[in-house]
């Protein structure tokens, strides 16, 4: 252990690099997840087919492949990402086709009398997303959204197969300074459960304060303006 | 064109033989994670005094911590401490362990949907410990989490690309060796990645069907 400490900046600066990847990552995510579960939930054919091929692809091949694909293969196609970016944008794309199908679950879960009463009221498809059924189905997302990110955070681990200099790819190289396997491996897994572990502790946390069923609202869910009558 | 067709023919034989070994040890590994798994989540919800609290973390920990340092730790270490077993056969207990971890959520799960009047129903009947799990208990735990179960089996098939990283020969490592040798990565990569499809999109289907066939049983 004595020995691994006067590397301990140097994995502290892995952590940094990997909770930024973890950060962006999870902004990815949610855009990806909202954008292409929406997609697929539209009737129109041209969105919703793309959408479903999307999930498939990302959903149906391992998280490493796809990495590598961003970083190897494009630049086939001219298209040279730095490894930074191709690693979030893998984690992102990758986690984002998983979120989606939680977005589709949360919506397809609320009860039909909702959606056919948000059309009685002639609200548009926009007004109806945003005040009635976003609302409702957030809070429903997020248990399995903090599940998805703590994946992500996972998953970052092997950007270090990239060159990416995050947590793990410093442990290998004060493995491969020291020698000191155990210790270093050992102090890495410690840390990363931590992040995790506090990761899961923010979502249930937010989570309670989502809860639909506690906090009056400070306003009415609701506010329709000139929907009835001429 | 940047596609090469026969360049892409000729290395889809030695990607599929990569395929086999990826197959081989998502199967090893699942007999592991399926039997330890279920070992675990019996002595959780048994409350074993030590025991049972020591799996609880272990289940924690694992699911707290990336797949790839786990088997970097076990890949490095294991040598230190005198344990030499081949990179395949560490990876493969490596996975097992890693999934057990879920398996036995999903197990522990099922064990707390049996009804409370089938416990009682078999201590009034006065069965052994033993019987109330194996012929009461377990049957009916298990048969509605199979579909989870099998899920799980979907992922473990992808995750295990990440054995790459510590020399195990599977379907990626072929990819990238045929990538660095020929520096040509488009093709093996992108046939690598239609056969992982290829596997996994017809076993979620499956697991899909079972899923409604357990769901609604005749």
């Amino acid at each position: 252990m004595s020995q691994i400490l006067p590397f301990l900046p140097l994995l502290l600066n892995g952590l940094l690099i990997t909770l930024a990847l973890t950060a962006v990552g999870i902004v990815i995510t949610v855009v990806v997840a909202f954008a292409v579960g929406l997609c697929r939930m539209s009737r129109r054919r041209w969105l919703s087919w793309p959408a479903g091929v999307f999930i498939e692809i990302f959903r149906g091949t391992s998280m490493l492949v796809q990495l590598f694909w961003l970083f190897f293969a494009l630049p086939f196609f001219g298209v040279q990402l730095v490894p930074f970016a191709a690693a979030v944008l893998a984690l992102g794309l990758n986690e984002g086709a998983y979120g989606a199908e939680i977005v589709r679950g949360a919506i397809t879960a609320l009860p039909r009398g909702q959606r056919e009463g948000a059309i009685a009221l002639s609200l548009t498809p926009y007004q109806r997303l945003r005040f009635v059924i976003l609302p409702q189905a957030i809070p429903a997302m997020i248990p399995p959204f903090g599940n998805v990110f703590v994946d992500l955070l996972k998953n970052t681990s092997l950007v270090s197969l990239v060159t990416v200099a995050d947590l793990t790819f410093r442990a290998q190289m004060v493995r491969a300074t020291t020698g000191a396997t155990a210790a270093v491996f050992g102090t890495i897994l410690v840390l990363y459960f931590v992040v995790a572990y506090l990761l899961s502790i923010a979502t249930a946390w937010f989570e309670r304060r989502m809860d639909p069923a506690r906090p009056a609202p400070r306003q009415p869910v609701i506010r329709p303006r000139r929907v009835v009558g001429p | 064109m940047i596609w090469d067709w026969s360049f892409a023919a000729s290395i889809v034989p030695s990607l599929l033989g990569g395929l086999w070994v990826t197959v081989e040890v998502t199967l090893i590994g699942t007999v592991i994670a399926l039997l330890l798994g279920l070992v675990v989540a019996v002595v959780r919800y048994s409350r074993i005094p030590v025991l049972g609290k020591l799996f609880g973390f272990f289940v924690l920990f694992v699911r707290g911590t990336p797949l790839l340092v786990q088997a970097y730790f076990a890949f490095y270490v294991l040598p230190n401490v005198g344990v030499q077993f081949s990179p395949l056969v560490t990876g493969i207990i490596v996975l097992g362990i890693n999934y057990s971890a879920y398996t036995a959520e999903v197990y522990r799960a099922g064990i707390q949907s049996v009804p409370a009047g089938q416990w009682e129903a078999s201590t009034a009947l006065s069965l052994s410990a033993w019987q109330r799990w194996r012929f009461v208990v377990l049957p009916q735990a298990v048969r509605d989490v199979i579909p989870a179960l099998g899920n799980y089996v979907v992922q473990m098939f992808k995750d295990s690309a990440i054995l790459s990283a510590i020399t195990v020969f599977e379907l990626l490592s072929h990819a990238t060796s045929i990538g660095s040798s020929s520096y040509r990565y488009l093709e093996p990569l992108t046939i690598a990645g239609l056969l992982f499809l290829a596997v996994s999109l017809p076993a979620a289907k499956l697991i899909k069907r079972l899923e409604l066939r357990l769901a609604h049983p005749r």
